[in-house]
């Protein structure tokens, strides 16, 4: 995308099925276009010259006109329009007019953001991974004012109209990285509403669905734990102190003391909790300060982060490798077994009240 | 009085300005503000729709600044957004609407067919001031905060969450319209009853069979903006659901009833200047058009049929696919009678004797840049290249080439030909066809990679983009500074030209139009004696006995 380019791209990649068809009717009006262009102008620069004026008010001879003249220059360009008409209608049916064997994605465009979900779940926003050779199809609507989602390297594109549905199709040919932008003034940050569809073969989709491009869930957390989320910046994770929040190190499986002198296991439920609602469970010594991750964190990469955590902590004796069940409960640990409040027993696997 | 008020075959050196003309009769404030003279409110127009043309031109350039670098940089968004939409309102409704029908339509019509004035002379001014109330109103929007709608105004992005002027400006263009409306009432009925006698439909020359096709679309279509406002205000201030799905209503709707109008506005902006094209090709290769009453007839089918194409707009907006494909047929369907125009002109000069005077140039130019923009417009009309075009560059310069290249370029023309009747004085032609061609190059040079930009993906409404587009916006911005400077030097040269100019005779150019024999500029009531018209439209081959008879008839006793 960076490199300089020594001449004008005149158009946008073909990655599409129908991305050929529409430049083809394009070349067909360029042609017409070139074609009345050169012969007008040809003919108004030389009636000009070899009739330019001789005499200063010469009188030339009077020509009043021709029936023949204006019913063939009628005729002829209605004809043409006629063929445009025919070819960019039978277009739009192609483009517009849903196929059914179709893999259904949806697209919600709000100010100023493109969220888009797939079959599976899988949601994204501002970026949308698409295998080739795939009919894909999306629902699309807005939460607000009217975008329009156009992907210029497919050719298509359409607005999405708040409290209905609209659609659009494409099936990607080419696979690569393309722009995604916003077409229907919306508003301050219009200009911004934009992002990139990656096309990809069918196997670097699947494994781009089952997380993060086939890295083991821990080595993914790492990377969310680290880049993604931040939170490194306040836990560290080789048990040194001093962060703003408690380190990770050692953590999993253990006994936490809290703020409010209870302690509870740290197990998978409570890291999640403490992700999604940081002040429930405040561990002594340190401020209620986390902001909340709950809406921006998908149910994969939570996976994927505790996974990561229970890796600085020696392995737990009895529990279950690389648990993705939220709702178990860790069996208890060798240590002897602390008695908690009622209280938190009560409020272990659910949030608390708000 | 005026026994030296024209002379039949004086040049340019020996040309005298008549003792009393409409200039002159009269030169306090109030003479002029409470003029019912046609001519007097034409200079009115002049001097205010200069000025939004003026101020519409520098929100464009600071457009064209901040697309000089692909980051959204020298200013925020929000601004941008304003500076935009300030742009397309002030040059919709205050300058290409008003600016051929107004002030070349005002002066010069009425003179063409023989008559004193306009049938409703205190409506005239009337519509003046409801333009001058209508302008001041906006531009108190703009300088309150601005409107950031875009000048379409979609909802609900303009009924619910704009937090602009919406209501101030919106008012504005409301009672702005009731100024149009005034104007077509006023020309249809003059071309109906006060011809001289003698001028018949088919002598009249085609720039007032242009004004009347206008008029049409002014009075039937300028009333469904004006509701449009109306429910938009309605939903803003009241919230009764009309457009906003929030409130129950359909926001689609909304767009059919903003475009049953602005379709048929843009031929309110460019019929007439078609209908200065045919004046300019006709009297500069001295020959009547080609083909007239073809070039009469093609302006009522165009009036008629851009009522019927307003969904071509919507192609991509939930409109039903049906829906769309009557509107794309019709489209096409409009497009052939702007053919057999441009076809006729071009034939026109077969066999002419043509002169490169100012006026001339811009005809040609005007012919060759509307044929891109006319072409291009069939690419927007076809339904399956219009999904990737629609609200890209590439309509951006479509509409551009029509309206600056159309639209401009006519009025340009119109002025310096008509320009010895206004202000009685000749422009100086060098600098005249210095703008000329400064505006033709320059124009070219700021529009042309605008298609490229729209075909590559560039949506329009946007202050940043990618990278890899900006050697085509830097192309487009030098050509704005060029185009910038075309149009800036007329106001120079024919200011000065009015003060110190060379004065003008009657018929400078030995032209056959009525408006030619009377004294350049005319007196108050344009003729003394009302004259007969004998002749057919743009008859050359008897100037010389016409202009012998207006000098006879105009000497008063």
């Amino acid at each position: 995308m960076q490199q300089q380019q020594w001449y004008i791209k005149l158009f946008p990649e073909q990655a599409s099925t129908m991305a050929l068809q529409v430049d083809l009717l394009y070349f067909y009006l360029i042609a017409i276009t070139l074609f009345f262009t050169v012969l007008i102008v040809a003919a108004i620069i030389y009636f000009a010259v070899r009739y330019r004026e001789t005499e200063k008010f010469a009188t030339p001879k009077r020509i009043e006109g021709s029936l023949k003249l204006e019913l063939s220059w009628s005729f002829i360009p209605f004809l043409i329009s006629m063929s445009i008409f025919g070819w960019g209608a039978y277009l739009y049916f192609q483009l517009y007019r849903m196929p059914t064997d179709t893999m259904e994605f949806y697209a919600v465009g709000k100010q100023w953001m493109w969220k888009f979900q797939h079959p599976t779940g899988q949601r994204e926003i501002n970026e949308l991974h698409v295998p080739i050779g795939r009919k894909i199809r999306l629902t699309m609507t807005t939460e607000d004012v009217l975008h329009d989602l156009f992907f210029p390297s497919f050719r298509t594109k359409a607005d999405v109209v708040p409290g209905r549905y609209t659609y659009l199709w494409f099936e990607a040919t080419l696979p690569g990285k393309y722009p995604i932008y916003c077409a229907e003034y919306c508003g301050l940050n219009h200009s911004g509403m934009g992002g990139w569809v990656y096309v990809m073969t069918q196997a670097d989709y699947d494994k781009w669905l089952s997380g993060n491009a086939g890295l083991p869930p821990e080595q993914a957390g790492e990377q969310l734990f680290k880049n993604t989320y931040g939170c490194a910046s306040c836990h560290t994770v080789d048990g040194s102190a001093g962060g703003r929040g408690p380190t990770m190190k050692d953590v999993f499986g253990k006994e936490v003391m809290l703020a409010d002198n209870s302690k509870i296991v740290a197990d998978e439920n409570y890291i999640r909790e403490s992700i999604e609602y940081p002040s429930a469970k405040i561990v002594a010594g340190h401020q209620a300060i986390m902001p909340t991750f709950k809406g921006q964190i998908s149910a994969e990469q939570m996976n994927q982060l505790v996974a990561y955590i229970k890796t600085l902590s020696p392995p737990v004796a009895g529990s279950s490798g690389g648990s993705t069940n939220q709702n178990t409960r860790p069996t208890p640990t060798p240590t002897p077994a602390t008695t908690t409040t009622p209280n938190n027993n009560q409020r272990g696997n659910q949030p608390p009240n708000r | 009085m005026n026994t030296e008020s024209i002379t039949a075959i004086e040049t340019v050196g020996e040309a005298k300005t008549p003792e009393l003309n409409y200039l002159n009769n009269g030169f306090s404030l109030k003479s002029w503000l409470l003029t019912r003279d046609h001519k007097r409110i034409a200079i009115l127009y002049l001097l205010t729709v200069s000025a939004f043309f003026l101020l519409g031109g520098l929100f464009a350039m600071m457009i064209r600044l901040e697309l000089l670098t692909p980051k959204s940089d020298l200013m925020n968004t929000g601004t941008y957004n304003k500076v935009f939409t300030q742009h397309g309102i002030i040059m919709v409704f205050f300058f290409l609407i008003p600016v051929v029908p107004a002030i070349l339509g005002n002066f010069i019509l009425p003179v063409m067919i023989g008559a004193k004035d306009l049938a409703f002379p205190r409506i005239n001014l009337l519509s003046w001031y409801i333009y001058i109330l209508g302008g001041t109103l906006t531009l108190w929007a703009l300088a309150a905060g601005g409107v950031d709608t875009g000048w379409t105004f979609y909802v609900p992005y303009s009924s619910t969450f704009s937090n602009s002027y919406v209501m101030l400006a919106g008012l504005g263009i409301f009672i702005n319209g009731f100024s149009s409306i005034l104007t077509g009432l006023n020309f249809i009925v003059t071309v109906h009853t006060m011809r001289a006698p003698g001028m018949t439909w088919f002598r009249m020359p085609l720039f007032v069979w242009a004004n009347y096709a206008t008029s049409l679309v002014m009075i039937l279509g300028t009333p469904v903006i004006a509701i449009t406002v109306l429910l938009l205000a309605l939903e803003r201030a009241a919230k009764v659901g009309i457009f906003d799905p929030a409130l129950g209503g359909d926001p689609i709707l909304f767009q059919h009833l903003f475009w049953f109008y602005s379709h048929p506005a843009v031929y309110i902006m460019v019929l007439p200047a078609m209908g200065v094209i045919s004046e300019l090709i006709a009297n500069f290769s001295r020959k009547p058009v080609f083909g007239y009453s073809f070039v009469a007839f093609s302006s009522l089918a165009i009036a008629v049929f851009g009522f019927l194409v307003w969904g071509h707009h919507m192609f991509v907006s939930g409109q039903s696919m049906y829906a769309g494909m009557v509107f794309s047929f019709l489209t096409m369907v409009v497009a052939v009678p702007s053919a057999i125009k441009v076809f006729n002109w071009a034939a026109t000069l077969y066999q002419g004797s043509i002169s490169y005077d100012t006026p001339m140039l811009y005809a040609l130019g005007f012919i060759g840049l509307f044929l891109i923009g006319g072409l291009t417009g069939l690419f927007l009309g076809a339904m399956g290249l219009v999904v990737h075009l629609t609200d890209t560059y590439f309509v951006v310069a479509h509409f551009h080439y029509v309206m600056v290249g159309g639209t401009v370029l006519g009025y340009l023309g119109g002025l310096h030909l008509w320009w010895p009747k206004i202000s009685g004085k000749m422009y100086p032609e060098g600098f005249g066809k210095l703008s000329a061609l400064l505006v033709f190059v320059g124009f070219n040079l700021t529009f042309f990679p605008q298609f490229i930009l729209g075909y590559m993906g560039m949506p329009r409404r946007y202050a940043a983009y990618d990278e890899s587009l900006q050697v085509l916006n830097i192309l487009s911005t030098a050509g704005a500074s060029i185009l910038g400077s075309g149009m800036f030097l007329p106001v120079i040269y024919l200011t000065w030209s009015f003060i110190a100019g060379e004065k003008a005779p009657a018929n400078p150019w030995m032209l056959p139009g009525l408006e030619w024999q009377t004294s350049s500029p005319p007196p108050t009531e344009n003729f003394h004696v009302t004259p007969t018209v004998d002749f057919e439209a743009y008859d050359f081959d008897h100037i010389g006995e016409k202009m012998e008879e207006a000098k006879e008839r105009e000497k008063v006793a």
